[in-house]
């Protein structure tokens, strides 16, 4: 049974958003850790770089896959957790204190077409 | 007809296959492919030969090639093999394993990897080496690739005019098709010229491929090279010959960010172009976007040193048409020849292969210019175990006398020289000679 | 096989040497300018030469080879590699010839090539090769660049997308990535084939061509080539035959006939060269006649290809000739289809029928995920395969199944060595249920147990210097 937060939402890719102001705080669900395993490298944008709703921006690596991350929301990178370079393995501990970018959103209205939990725990069958 | 022994199957074994296969003869096993795509009649090839035959048919190619003295480089060097080393990389467990996906039974092969990969890494100056590419002109056009992929928003690389023809001519294939642009940095003192560079060094240029040694010879100085592509926010490509990288400044001397080029001159054998092995060295910055193979050690569950294929997930099998490259099968067996050369060479070893041959090229060079025959090119440049000189007439009648007397050497250049290479195979009577032969011309 | 554990850098002791190289005969040369020289130190081994030897002969004895047993690995076509190619490569009237050598001075390296060409040519339905790739993907990449070649030299601008199976070896689409092309994925079906109704609306102007494998990576036939061909063509589009599979084809079917404009071969596969390791292999591209204009302009590589290589098979296929080689084809599909048949009541088949020269488990029928028996993994079964002397099938390939475990036998390998291989994978199986931890453990008898490979990725030492 993976962990769903309330009050965060959910990308059908499985990235959660949290809203703070007009900052999306990005980062994977704990169902999509469990289903990575052992994660070994997180590839992450550089600050600055500019985010599309539905397209890529990184990759979570384990020892035989890699899983895109595809941004839930637009706009540009403000922060990275350079702390998750050294320490991949910090996703698979908890996934929801591990960010992975933030992101200052050029259109807050993308928030409407994510999953609140109740959508996100209904997506993945638990 | 000859017989062949590698088909083990007897008529009875043929029968019980058959009848636990379903079929009632081999035919059968084809029923599913529509009869007009299966061959009729007898295929268009020779009888199938004994071994003898094979052999004895061998030998009469073999006899109808030229047997040379070879005094010419140009990306190919003609360095000593010593004799362990054909013998152990002949072993059947080397020689007969596929790629090591099953690490415990493929310790042997990882663990020459990780040495090929450390001898790499002390030869260039650089902190991670992959296992191989095919050879220097594509692992050049793997870097090219990286520049591109590790930069953003950049497509343009820039080759200098003095690296060896064959390597720019790859980089421009492979660069034409992956869409990235191509510019050419002039050479015009006979090394690349850092006022061209700086003029070149565009917003849009994502790396700059530079020769160590380079089509000339000419070891060139590359002061100031590093920070004005620093600068420029591109990566900076050293293509360099590693048997010279025991005595010139390395890559990592120069600040550069990738070192590629080709193994071959550490023992390889000339065999007409290949097998060669490329190689890839990298700063740690640029490990993840390194195409290729990997080595890493880690432990078993008995807490022993093991070693595994690792950063897999950059690769084909698993990232598809996102992989940094296609590569899969790369040059394995070479990369155990190289890493047995270097661990019988040493560091002194290595450094007096470069003594030897750097003083016979010195030698023919002064020697050369006394037969009045030739002009030099770029005088005071500093070289190795590679030149050109102008030939003050038409070079084709000197080429035929020094074929005829048994020596490949003063191959022309597209800029019309004559190119030369001394290796440590050379000793003074042997160069004498053949300058004797180029005097009476 | 016994653990040995040093690294030639361990034996290394100041002062030792392992060269031999003639004394300085001439007048001291020129000093390199301080500016131009190495200052670091250079950290290689100083070591004997018997120290050498006795070195990478226990590296060796860590390694699995053909010559030391059986190898199933699917897609990979390890098959017996003779003794007299090796000798034939090694003659030093080919070792000793520089690339750059004119026509008149190799005569004989060129006579190879030539009767090569029209070997390759004869066996495939091709027109004419070029061989120059170094390897199989290296072939892909190079069949690609003549693929874009032809609709550009035609002025056919927009065919920009390449069209690649679900099935397709990994290569496929990371060649068509490095060539600059777009990968459309097309399904496959329930049977395994290519979906064709689902390639029709695929098909269009921008469409460069297609890259497929037949027999595919399932092993099975595409029934439907003609067809697949003809939509193909039709749309102005070119067939590209991943050469990976040819082995079954040998003496039986051409790729040039099917339709196909473009392939590549493995002599690294498929004309029993040895495989080094992980190379050095030879990926020649032949083309149909239309094509032969598409070659010229491209370099792919510094000189001819992997010459030493080319020998080999050449060798190889003077030793087949005419005669034999259709058994080459021929055996390695009745190999493959006689173990398929022996293990289908243990082992899950999820495409019933006659497969090529390799075919797809689904993983054991005791797999572990029926509740009340146990089970294993395909990893477990794999793994357990080692213990008892044998190479492991390629695993978790293709991606169509979850647990794939890939099986190819070879025409090389005796029914007696088959039989072998059958009785231990149902032993296995057997295991699997019975006493699943040892699967789970295994292997218990190689030089090593089961790595570690997160902590490899997480924390990556790949040098001598970093431990």
């Amino acid at each position: 049974m993976s962990k769903i937060l309330e009050g965060l939402c959910y990308s059908e890719s499985h990235e959660w958003v949290k809203v703070e102001g007009n900052i999306a705080v990005v980062g994977v669900s704990d169902f999509a850790q469990k289903e990575m395993g052992d994660i070994t490298y997180v590839d992450m944008p550089a600050v600055d770089d500019e985010v599309s709703a539905g397209e890529e921006f990184g990759a979570l690596e384990s020892v035989k896959a890699s899983s895109d991350l595809i941004s839930p929301v637009s706009g540009v990178v403000v922060e990275v957790n350079e702390e998750l370079e050294d320490a991949p393995e910090k996703v698979n501990e908890d996934a929801y204190a591990s960010w992975i970018i933030k992101v200052e959103m050029s259109d807050p209205s993308e928030l409407d077409a994510l999953l609140d939990a109740d959508g996100y725990k209904a997506l993945i069958g638990e | 007809m000859a017989s062949l022994p590698y088909l083990p199957h007897t008529d009875a074994d043929v029968r019980a296959m058959l009848e636990k296969a379903g079929v009632k003869t081999l035919a059968d096993l084809y029923a599913d492919v529509p009869a007009k795509f299966l061959k009729k009649g007898p295929y268009a090839l020779p009888d199938a030969m004994s071994e003898q035959e094979i052999r004895e048919w061998f030998a009469s190619l073999e006899a109808q090639n030229a047997r040379l003295k070879v005094f010419v480089g140009q990306g190919a060097y003609d360095h000593y093999t010593p004799s362990v080393i054909p013998y152990l990389t002949q072993r059947s467990e080397f020689l007969t394993a596929y790629t090591p996906y099953q690490c415990e039974i493929s310790q042997g092969t990882l663990r020459y990897i990780f040495e090929y990969q450390s001898m790499m890494c002390a030869l260039t100056g650089m902190d991670v080496s992959n296992a191989s590419m095919y050879d220097g002109p594509t692992a050049a056009a793997e870097a090219m690739k990286m520049c591109v992929s590790c930069t953003r928003k950049k497509n343009t690389v820039l080759l200098s005019k003095a690296l060896l023809p064959h390597v720019i001519k790859v980089v421009e294939t492979y660069a034409k098709f992956h869409g990235v642009t191509i510019g050419l940095v002039d050479a015009p003192e006979g090394e690349t010229s850092l006022k061209a560079l700086q003029e070149a060094l565009t917003e849009d240029v994502a790396g700059v491929i530079l020769p160590s040694i380079n089509r000339y010879g000419i070891v060139e100085d590359h002061t100031g090279f590093a920070d004005a592509i620093h600068a420029a926010k591109a990566l900076m490509v050293e293509y360099c010959d590693p048997s010279a990288l025991a005595v010139v400044k390395t890559p990592g001397e120069w600040v550069a960010d990738i070192a590629v080029g080709d193994g071959q001159s550490l023992g390889l054998p000339l065999c007409y172009g290949g097998p060669y092995v490329g190689f890839m060295a990298v700063k740690k910055d640029y490990m993840r976007k390194m195409p290729g193979r990997i080595v890493g050690q880690t432990t078993d569950k008995e807490g022993r040193r093991v070693f595994v294929l690792t950063l897999q997930a950059r690769e084909q099998h698993i990232k598809r048409e996102k992989a940094t490259s296609n590569i899969c099968s790369n040059e394995s067996l070479m990369a155990l020849w190289v890493t047995i050369y270097l661990s019988l060479m040493g560091p002194e070893g290595l450094r007096e292969v470069n003594r030897l041959s750097s003083d016979g090229a010195h030698y023919l060079y002064a020697e050369l210019l006394k037969t009045g025959k030739f002009d030099e090119v770029f005088p005071g440049k500093p070289f190795l175990k590679e030149f050109v000189l102008k030939p003050k007439s038409f070079p084709g009648l000197m080429q035929k006398r020094l074929e005829e007397a048994g020596f490949f050497a003063a191959l022309d250049t597209e800029e019309g020289y004559v190119t030369f290479c001394v290796t440590e195979k050379h000793g003074k009577a042997e160069i004498d000679r053949l300058v004797s032969v180029i005097k009476e011309g | 096989m016994k653990y040995y554990d040093k690294l030639i850098f361990e034996l290394s002791k100041e002062g030792r040497c392992g060269f031999s190289l003639p004394a300085n005969s001439f007048p001291s040369g020129a000093e390199l300018p301080a500016v131009l020289r190495r200052e670091s130190a250079l950290e290689l081994p100083e070591v004997s030469e018997p120290d050498v030897v006795r070195h990478y002969t226990n590296l060796s004895q860590m390694n699995f080879g053909v010559d030391t047993g059986f190898y199933p690995l699917g897609s990979c076509t390890m098959k017996y590699n003779p003794k007299i190619n090796e000798e034939v490569a090694a003659l030093q009237g080919f070792a000793g010839l520089h690339p750059l050598m004119h026509a008149g001075l190799t005569k004989g390296a060129l006579k190879v090539y030539q009767e090569m060409n029209k070997a390759l040519a004869a066996i495939t339905g091709m027109y004419t090769f070029t061989f120059d790739p170094c390897a199989g993907a290296h072939g892909e990449l190079t069949g690609l660049m003549i693929m874009r070649t032809y609709h550009i030299q035609r002025g056919d601008l927009g065919r920009t997308k390449v069209i690649v199976p679900d099935s397709a070896h990994g290569t496929n689409p990371a060649s068509a990535a490095v060539c600059g092309l777009e990968v459309v994925e097309v399904k496959s079906l329930e049977n395994g084939r290519i979906d064709v109704e689902a390639l029709k609306p695929l098909l269009g102007p921008d469409i460069a061509g297609i890259m497929m494998t037949n027999p595919n990576t399932l092993g099975l036939f595409e029934t439907q080539i003609e067809e697949i061909a003809s939509l193909v063509h039709g749309c102005g589009g070119l067939l590209y035959y991943d050469g990976a599979n040819m082995n079954p084809l040998m003496g039986v079917v051409r790729p040039g006939d099917m339709g196909f404009d473009i392939m590549h071969l493995n002599l690294h596969k498929t004309f029993s060269t040895p495989h080094g390791g992980g190379g050095p292999g030879s990926g020649p591209v032949g083309v149909a006649k239309h094509l032969e204009d598409c070659i010229p302009d491209l370099r792919v590589s510094g000189f001819h290809g992997n010459f030493g290589v080319i020998l080999r098979a050449y060798a190889y296929i003077l030793a087949l000739g005419k005669e034999h080689i259709r058994k080459v084809g021929q055996y390695a599909v009745l190999s493959a289809n006689y173990i398929k048949e022996s293990l289908k009541d243990v082992y899950k088949l999820p495409i019933e029928g006659v497969c090529k020269h390799e075919f797809v488990f689904d993983g054991l029928v005791n797999d572990g995920a029926r509740e009340g028996v146990p089970g294993a993994t395909t990893l477990d079964v794999a793994k357990r395969l080692l213990d008892y002397g044998f190479h492991a099938p390629t695993i978790y390939f293709p991606l169509l199944f979850h647990q794939a475990l890939m099986i190819e036998p070879t025409e090389t390998e005796s029914k007696e060595t088959i039989d072998a291989f059958i009785e231990v994978m149902r032993k296995i199986a057997a295991e699997a249920a019975e006493n699943p931890e040892i699967l789970h453990d295994a292997p218990h008898c190689t030089p090593i147990s089961r790595p570690d490979e997160t902590a490899a990725a997480r924390n990556p030492i790949l040098k001598f210097q970093d431990a």
